[in-house]
């Protein structure tokens, strides 16, 4: 007899799969306990949400550059010629009840996924996690991370207000930039010079609305199967705790309540930022014309080291006599952040050259117990966080009265400086700290001989 | 009292034929996989009473979300309601996982590799191949197809742009005597261009959105220019046009600095807002500050009879951000 599907599903599924060894040991599952390891679900739990929200949004919104006159309920721009794209999100955002709430939730969600991205990375760097046998998680994690950008930056370039149309064109210059190829590379995106064709809205919206995060989705799952097939890894904590042996929480029960209540956190969180905190308010900006501009423009802030970057660059076009070789934006928007990606990708494969360690890692490490690592993440990191900071200059002359000349100068030396003073101070802190647990454990050992020394006759007694 | 219930309910099951000749004997437990721990009634309750707030929270929305009009509709009533019934949930399952199931620390092995396998999975690819005597040419014709194959299926999107024909990166609508109009259409006269602000123009009868339309049109003393040579006759009373699309990286050239107290402030210049390269109108859109690499391309401008503003020509060089073509126009 057949059992219920509903009142023994195990036992359905199986006879039709013989999957029941894959559910135990999925159920059964470790997770080792530790608090930054959940950075990476808070990843996972915003791309939920960006996905649910978004689908609510691709079902109002409109991708074409079509013109348009708003006659709509925000009647500060009744009578504005406009595209169909923008005055979609402006209805959107007056127009559809609950509208305004998830297209903020949907920005939020992005700004926060890219940021337990980071972080997440920084916890896999900075603990050596990225080591053998798990360079292929990392390697998917950083892919993951620059599609995450790039979905990101296409979100906000699709609404065609006036900072998204300014962004676009800074997009434009970057990729024209490329040496040989940038120029019909960008004919061949936009369709035609800059605003581009008529054909060019749409495929920003089958980008980031189909292929991008079909990409992304691909890439999660990759990242999930590489990471249940050599489990996580886990700290020293016991001595139960080794390369050979994991010490965690099952999937279920234990693992599954605490990560389902992070799940609704995650979104609790992401829809209250949305309903009283105000992002992008597109309708203030206006629709983009080519010729406008405004002051003080800011991109979301995962972009904001290439702004930076851009700015901080000195003004020259590589040429040889009338012929430009490399435009200046490709230092700050193409060489610099292909720089970031290529020394984060190829770091665990020179580790474990320059290490001479091709061990498996099972344990992490703690940042101090590798000194080098830890001092160059750090260096590194100041060295993408300054470049970040200065995208930010233009708002510290308005609000703080700060040269945005002498920011300029100083940031060009702190750049560089900057990095090299941490990365000695952190290496000599990292070896301090190794010092001081190597005097406590000999201290501890010394104690403990004392205190045998004086069992012994006792016992004997 | 107890043992009368007890005898008639055997009674009953015997009755009935469901129950057993004798009572069953304590079946062995079987041991236990997970490990066991004690009710915990309150955390019942508690996540029943967070439970039904969420559906307070959810019946919250709903009700907002019916009740008012898109036009004032709270948005912070709505997120808050969501929010609320996501975060009760969220605390229902945190007090399951903390008082209502075992939490415990297991171990396990870390997956172990498969010498044996990979070896046996090497040998199976090389038997599998022992008939076939020049692999490499094989290889080399599958690789031939397949890429091939590759390339036919990229060849139609060939169709996106204008790949090969560059030229229209390097056209703009601006040819000797088109007239420069403002954003409604209408002519610019000279005479209405004032010093001390900038205006945005036109080519007439070309769309405005073209990377090579807009211009910024600016009066200066025509005493104080230092414009290069071969520009003598561009800028008639002392009236400038730039090309308004940066050269750095194709923004607007939407600001325009101009000092109040002259003495002692910088001159007036163009300015980009989005990484701050600056333009010297005076020496004909020279970078002075900035990231651009080359100066911003100069529109001649003549005054026909009626007054009106019109191009003299094309402009001095390239419109837009640079790419790996002509810096300026050969002189």
């Amino acid at each position: 007899m057949s059992p219920d599907p509903l009142a023994d599903p195990v036992r359905f599924i199986d006879e039709r799969t013989s999957s029941a060894p894959l559910m135990r040991k999925g159920l059964r599952y470790l997770f080792p306990d530790h608090w930054s390891f959940l950075l990476g679900e808070v990843a996972l739990y915003a791309f939920v949400v960006l996905i649910l929200t978004g689908i609510y949004l691709a079902l109002f919104f409109d991708p074409s550059t079509a013109k348009t006159v708003y006659h709509g309920a925000y009647t500060p721009l009744d009578g504005q010629t406009m595209s169909d794209a923008y005055k979609s999100v402006v209805d959107i955002s007056f127009s559809y009840k609950a509208g305004l709430l998830i297209r903020q939730t949907h920005h939020w969600a992005a700004d926060v996924f890219v940021a337990s991205i980071v972080m997440h990375l920084m916890r896999v760097f900075f603990t050596g996690a990225f080591r053998k046998p798990r360079e292929l998680t990392w390697i998917v994690g950083l892919i993951l991370l620059f599609t995450a950008l790039l979905e990101g930056y296409l979100g906000y370039s699709l609404v065609d207000d006036l900072l998204s149309g300014m962004g676009l064109a800074i997009g434009y210059g970057v990729g024209l930039s490329i040496p040989v190829i940038g120029g019909p590379l960008m004919l061949g995106i936009f369709g035609a010079p800059f605003p581009g064709n008529s054909h060019f809205e749409s495929r920003l919206y089958i980008a980031h609305v189909f292929l991008i995060p079909g990409l992304l989705a691909t890439l999660i799952a990759v990242h999930l199967v590489l990471i249940m097939a050599r489990h996580h890894t886990q700290f020293r904590e016991s001595r139960r705790h080794t390369e050979r042996r994991i010490v965690g929480v099952p999937m279920f029960p234990g693992q599954a309540p605490r990560s389902l209540a992070l799940m609704f956190f995650v979104a609790a969180l992401l829809v209250v930022m949305g309903a009283l905190i105000q992002i992008n308010p597109i309708w203030q900006w206006g629709p983009y014309q080519p010729w406008l501009g405004t002051n003080g423009a800011q991109p979301d802030w995962y972009l904001g080291w290439l702004i930076g970057a851009l700015r901080l660059m000195p003004g020259f076009d590589v040429t040889v006599g009338h012929y430009t070789l490399i435009p200046n934006p490709f230092w700050g928007g193409i060489l610099f952040p292909m720089v970031v990606l290529g020394v984060l990708l190829t770091f665990p494969f020179l580790e474990r050259r320059f290490t001479r360690d091709s061990a498996v890692h099972n344990l992490a490490d703690r940042p101090r117990d590798a000194p080098f690592r830890t001092a160059f993440g750090v260096a590194f990191l100041s060295w993408i966080f300054l470049v970040f900071a200065f995208g930010a200059a233009d708002r510290a002359f308005v609000l703080l009265d700060l040269s945005y000349n002498v920011q300029l100068f100083a940031f060009r030396i702190a750049i560089w400086v900057v990095p090299a003073i941490l990365f000695v101070v952190t290496r000599r802190w990292c070896r301090a700290l190794q010092a001081a647990e190597s005097v406590q454990a000999r201290r501890e050992a010394a104690e403990h001989a004392v205190d045998q020394r004086r069992r012994l006759p006792a016992s004997g007694d | 009292m107890k043992i009368r219930q007890w005898l008639l309910a055997l009674i009953l099951r015997r009755l009935l034929g469901r129950g057993r000749e004798t009572p069953p004997a304590p079946a062995p437990q079987p041991e236990r996989i997970v490990a066991a721990g004690s009710p915990d009634r309150r955390a019942e309750n508690l996540v029943v009473a967070l439970l039904g707030v969420a559906v307070l929270f959810g019946l919250g929305f709903i009700v907002t979300y019916a009740e008012f009009s898109p036009a004032d509709m709270p948005n912070a009533l709505l997120g808050i309601c969501l929010g609320g019934c996501l975060l009760s949930i969220g605390v229902a399952l945190t007090v399951v996982a903390k008082r209502l199931v075992v939490t415990e620390e297991l171990e396990d092995d870390y997956p172990e590799t498969h010498p044996g396998q990979q070896d046996e999975i090497a040998e199976i690819v090389r038997q599998s191949g022992s008939r076939i005597t020049r692999k490499r040419l094989l290889l080399t014709a599958g690789a031939a197809a397949g890429t091939t194959l590759g390339l036919a299926g990229l060849t139609p999107a060939l169709s996106l742009g204008p790949f090969w024909d560059t030229g229209p990166l390097d056209s703009t609508p601006w040819r000797r005597g088109t007239r420069l109009v403002d954003e409604s259409g209408g002519p610019l006269t000279a005479d209405a261009i004032q010093r001390q602000t900038f205006y945005t123009a036109f080519p007439e009868g070309a769309d405005p959105e073209l990377i090579g339309s807009p211009l910024v049109v600016i009066r200066l003393d025509p005493d104080k220019l230092h414009l290069p040579s071969g520009r003598a006759g561009w800028a008639p009373g002392g009236i400038l046009a730039f090309s308004k699309i940066c050269t750095h990286a194709g923004c607007a050239i939407a600001l325009y600095r101009n000092p109040k107290f002259p003495p002692v402030e910088p001159k007036p210049a163009l300015v980009c807002p989005c990484h701050y390269s600056t333009f010297d109108p005076y020496t004909g859109g020279t970078v002075t500050y900035g990231p651009a690499g080359r100066p911003l391309p100069q529109l001649p401008l003549t005054v026909d009879a009626a007054g009106h503003l019109r191009a003299a020509g094309n402009f001095s060089g390239r419109v837009g951000p640079s790419w790996w073509n002509v810096r300026e126009r050969p002189t």
